[in-house]
C-alpha cells in the first residue's frame, strides 16, 4: 500500500465518516428514546414481557443485510431513511433486554420501602427503579452501539454513505487501501465509543460525578470531531439539487458511474453518485426519482421487471422494455450504449480442452461431476432456471461467491466452471473459454442507460446524455475493466480511458 | 388513633381468607403487638393499616379518618414503616436514605439536613461518622437503625414494624429492642408491631394481640397472658417461653 493510494481514500473520510456516525447516532438516540418508556411499561406488565422481548429477539436473529434491503421496499426508498430505521430496529434489543432486565432486578426489599414510604409510581420510577438500573441500561447501549456502528457499513447498498463505501467499493474493484481504511475507521469509531461508554457505565456503577462528567465530555468531542467536516460541507451542498448517477456492485458500474458524473460535472452540471447498490433497489430508486440515471442492463429488466421468460430477439426486446419502462414507470431509456455485458458460463481453457467441452450443450454431459461458482445473484435468477431447463443442466455442487472472489475460485480449481459477465477483463487474463449457447437460453444483456421519470424532463441532461449512445464498444469496457480488476488502477483512471476513446470514436464518426 | 372494624383481606380468584373480619383499637402512644405463626394473617393486617395491602371488606380509620377515602401515598407519608427487608436505598447515602420523606415532603433543605442530624444521634449513630457512609459499609444492626430513623424522619405519630428485629443477632436484636422501647416512650409513638417471636412481644408491647388462621384469638397485657390465658392457643405459646426460662433457671442452679 503506498502512500498516494492511501491519501486518495482518506479524502473521502470526513464525508464517510461523518455519515456514518450520523447515522449510528441517530439511530441509536431514536432507540434509546423508544426503549425507555418502552420497557417501563413492559417491565410493569407481566403479560407483555414475553412477547415483546420475543418479538425483537426474532428481529435481531434477521442478518443486518437483510434488514436494511428490507428497509426499501417497505418504505419506498433508499438513502438514510431505510438505513436509520433498520438501525433503530437493531439497537431496540440490547437496549430493551437490558432496561427491563435492570428495572426487574431491583430488589424486592428496596421497592417495598420505597412503597411503604409514600412514594408514588413515578417517584419510585425515577429516584429508585431508573437509578438502580442504569448500569445495566448503559451496557445495553454500550452493545447497541457497537453493533450499530459495525451494522452501519452495511448501509451502503441501501444508499446511505457509511463507512461501508470503502469496504464495498473496494471490494468490487479489488483496491485494499480502501478496504482496509474502511474496516479500521470502522473498527476505531467502534473501539472508542464502547470504550466511553464503558467509562460512563463505571461512573453509573460507582456513583461518581467526576467519571460521568470525563466519559459525556469525550463522548461529545468524538461525535463532534467526527460529525463537524460532513456538516459544514453539507451546507455548501444544499444550495443546488445535484444530479444522482447510480451504481450497482460492480466494477463495470462503478467506472460507467464515474464516467457519467465526470462528464455531467465537465458540462457545468452539479452531480453526485450513489454508488454499490442492490439491482432492484436501484432501479425502483430511479422509478422514484431518487437517482436520476444509470446503465442497467436489458436481460436484467427482461426478466426483473418485465418478468418475461422466454427470450425475444434483441431488437424486439429493447423496444419493448423501452415501452414499458415508459408507460409503466415513467422511466426514460435513452439508448444502447453499445456493448452486451452478457450473464456466461465460463471454464477453465485447459479443462475445457480435456473434457472436450465448447458450448453449454457438451457441458451438462459432464456437469453432474462438476461443480459451478456463481456471485450472488445468478442462482435465483430466471436466466439459470432457462438454463438449467433448456440443457439440462445438474451440476455435482453449487457455491455463491463474491464476484471478485469468483475468478479465482475458479482458478484454483476450488470450483470448475463459473457464471460469467462478458465484458469482464479476467475472463482473458484467467484464461477462461466462455461456452456459447447454441440453444439461446441466455438472453441478451444490452447495456442501456435509463432516465428517471424528472431526469427525463430535463433537456440539457436528456441532450448532454445522449452522447453515451452507442460509444462504448465490448473492447472498451472490457479494456476499462481489465484497467480496475486486474492492473489495480483507479476507477476514476478507468473512466479516463472511457472518455478518451469515446472522443477518438467521435472523431472517427466525423471524418 | 387505628381502628380496624370486621376486617377481612381475601386473596386470588380461589377466595382464601387471610384475615377474617377482625376488631381492633389501637389508642394513643399504644404498643401493640400482632403475635402468631407464618400464615395466621398478622403481617396481612399490618400492611392493610397504610394500605399496601387493600382490604377486602370492612374499615379501616387512622386518625379519626377513613383510609378507604384517602390517598394512599399520602396516608403512608404520615406512618413510620419498618420491616425485616430493611431495603434501604443502596444507591442513596445514610443521610439521604433518611432524608427521603422529608424531600417528598418538601421540606427545605436546611430543616432537611438538620432533621438528619437529629435522627442519627437518636438512633446512636454520630452524624459526622455515618451522614455519607453508603448503606453496603454498614453491619446488619447500623443498617436497621437507618431504617428506624428513616421511618422517623418525617416525624410520624404511628409505626408499622414487620418483624424488624427478625434477622439480627441476637445481642444487636435486645440491644435494639431496648433503645426502640425507650424511643417509643420519649416520642410517644402508636406503633403496631408483627413479631412470631413470643420472648419480643411480652417484652416491648403494652399489649398482645395473638392471631391464628387470620382470626384474632386472644388478646391482652403480657401479664395477662402470662398468667392467665384465655385461649388454649395461646396458653400454647406462652408455654415455650415459660419452659425456656425454667430450664436456664435450673443450668444456672447446677453450675453452683
Amino acid at each position: 500500500m503506498d502512500g498516494a493510494a492511501l491519501g486518495q481514500q482518506l479524502q473521502f473520510l470526513p464525508d464517510y465518516l461523518g455519515s456514518h456516525l450520523l447515522l449510528t447516532m441517530a439511530a441509536l438516540a431514536t432507540g434509546i428514546a423508544v426503549c425507555l418508556p418502552l420497557a417501563v411499561v413492559v417491565s410493569r406488565t407481566k403479560q407483555l414481557q414475553w412477547p415483546v422481548l420475543t418479538i425483537v429477539g426474532i428481529i435481531q436473529t434477521v442478518p443486518g443485510l437483510a434488514l436494511l434491503a428490507l428497509m426499501v421496499p417497505l418504505l419506498g426508498r433508499i438513502g438514510f431513511l431505510p438505513a436509520y430505521i433498520a438501525l433503530v430496529l437493531y439497537s431496540v434489543l440490547p437496549i430493551l433486554r437490558n432496561t427491563v432486565t435492570g428495572i426487574l432486578g431491583v430488589d424486592h426489599s428496596v421497592l417495598e420501602a420505597a412503597r411503604a414510604m409514600g412514594m408514588t409510581q413515578n417517584e419510585m420510577l425515577f429516584r429508585v427503579e431508573l437509578p438502580l438500573a442504569a448500569p445495566f441500561i448503559i451496557a445495553g447501549i454500550q452493545t447497541a452501539t457497537v453493533w450499530c456502528v459495525g451494522t452501519a457499513t452495511l448501509a451502503t447498498p441501501v444508499g446511505a454513505t457509511s463507512l461501508g463505501n470503502y469496504i464495498f467499493s473496494g471490494l468490487q474493484t479489488q483496491n485494499f487501501t480502501a478496504v482496509l481504511v474502511g474496516c479500521v475507521a470502522a473498527a476505531f469509531l467502534a473501539i472508542i465509543l464502547d470504550q466511553l461508554i464503558g467509562l460512563m457505565k463505571r461512573a453509573a456503577t460507582a456513583r461518581s460525578r467526576p467519571l460521568a462528567v470525563i466519559a459525556g465530555l469525550g463522548l461529545l468531542l468524538t461525535i463532534g470531531a467526527a460529525l463537524a467536516p460532513s456538516l459544514l460541507n453539507s451546507k455548501v451542498d444544499r444550495s443546488q439539487a445535484p444530479v444522482v448517477v447510480g451504481a450497482k456492485t460492480f466494477t463495470e458500474q462503478y467506472i460507467l458511474a464515474a464516467l457519467l458524473t465526470g462528464e455531467l460535472e465537465q458540462a457545468g452540471i452539479p452531480t453526485t453518485s450513489k454508488a454499490s447498490l442492490g439491482s432492484t433497489i436501484l432501479f425502483d430508486a430511479l422509478a422514484a426519482d431518487e437517482v436520476d440515471c444509470y446503465v442497467d442492463y436489458s436481460g436484467t429488466i427482461w426478466a426483473n421487471i418485465l418478468k418475461r421468460p422466454n427470450i425475444q430477439p434483441r431488437d424486439v426486446m429493447l423496444d419493448e422494455i423501452s415501452d414499458f419502462l415508459m408507460t409503466n414507470h415513467g422511466i426514460l431509456m435513452l439508448g444502447p450504449l453499445g456493448f452486451e455485458n452478457t450473464y456466461t458460463l465460463a471454464m477453465p481453457r485447459r479443462k475445457a480442452r480435456e473434457l472436450k467441452i465448447s458450448s453449454i450443450e457438451e457441458l451438462s454431459s459432464h456437469a453432474s461431476a462438476l461443480t459451478i461458482g456463481s456471485d450472488y445473484e445468478f442462482f435465483s435468477r430466471p436466466e439459470w432456471e432457462a438454463l438449467k431447463r433448456t440443457y439440462g443442466l445438474r451440476f455435482a455442487q453449487q457455491r455463491t461467491f463474491d464476484p471478485s472472489l469468483m475468478y479465482a475460485a475458479v482458478k484454483e480449481g476450488v470450483v470448475d466452471v463459473i457464471s460469467a459477465y462478458s465484458t469482464d477483463g479476467r475472463i482473458v487474463t484467467s484464461d477462461l473459454l466462455i461456452l456459447s449457447d447454441p440453444r439461446q437460453a441466455l438472453p441478451p444483456y444490452e447495456a442501456v442507460l435509463l432516465l428517471s421519470p424528472k431526469a427525463s424532463t430535463r433537456p440539457d441532461l436528456v441532450q448532454m446524455l445522449q452522447h453515451f449512445v452507442g460509444a462504448i464498444d465490448g473492447n472498451s469496457i472490457r479494456l476499462a475493466n481489465k484497467l480496475v480488476d486486474i492492473d489495480g488502477k483507479s476507477v476514476e483512471a478507468a473512466a479516463s480511458l472511457l472518455h478518451e476513446r469515446m472522443l477518438s470514436g467521435r472523431k472517427q464518426l466525423g471524418r | 388513633m387505628i381502628s380496624l372494624r370486621q376486617v377481612s383481606k381475601v386473596f386470588g380468584p380461589s377466595g382464601t381468607h387471610a384475615v377474617r373480619e377482625i376488631s381492633l383499637e389501637v389508642q394513643q402512644g399504644e404498643f401493640i403487638v400482632l403475635l402468631g405463626e407464618s400464615g395466621s394473617g398478622k403481617t396481612t393486617t399490618l400492611k392493610m393499616i397504610n394500605l399496601l395491602i387493600e382490604p377486602s371488606a370492612g374499615k379501616i380509620m387512622v386518625e379519626g379518618r377513613d383510609t378507604s377515602a384517602m390517598d394512599p401515598v399520602q396516608l403512608r407519608r404520615r406512618i413510620g414503616y419498618v420491616f425485616q427487608g430493611i431495603g434501604l436505598f443502596p444507591h442513596m447515602s445514610v443521610g439521604e436514605n433518611i432524608a427521603v420523606v422529608p424531600r417528598l415532603l418538601q421540606w427545605e433543605a436546611q430543616r432537611v439536613s438538620q432533621r438528619v442530624d437529629e435522627l442519627l444521634e437518636l438512633v446512636n449513630l454520630p452524624p459526622e461518622d455515618y451522614r455519607t457512609r453508603l448503606p453496603n459499609e454498614l453491619s446488619g444492626g447500623q443498617k436497621q437503625r437507618v431504617g428506624l430513623a428513616r421511618a422517623l424522619a418525617a416525624k410520624p405519630r404511628i409505626m408499622l414494624m414487620d418483624e424488624p428485629f427478625g434477622a439480627l443477632d441476637p445481642l444487636t436484636r435486645d440491644t435494639l429492642q431496648i433503645e426502640f422501647k425507650r424511643l417509643q416512650q420519649l416520642l410517644g409513638l402508636t406503633v403496631v408491631m408483627v413479631t412470631h417471636d413470643m420472648m419480643e412481644a411480652l417484652l416491648m408491647a403494652d399489649r398482645v394481640i395473638v392471631m391464628q388462621q387470620g382470626c384474632i384469638v386472644a388478646s391482652g397485657t403480657p401479664h395477662d397472658l402470662l398468667t392467665a390465658p384465655t385461649h388454649p392457643y395461646a396458653a400454647t405459646l406462652i408455654q415455650t417461653p415459660k419452659r425456656q426460662a425454667d430450664r436456664l433457671e435450673d443450668l444456672a442452679k447446677q453450675r453452683n
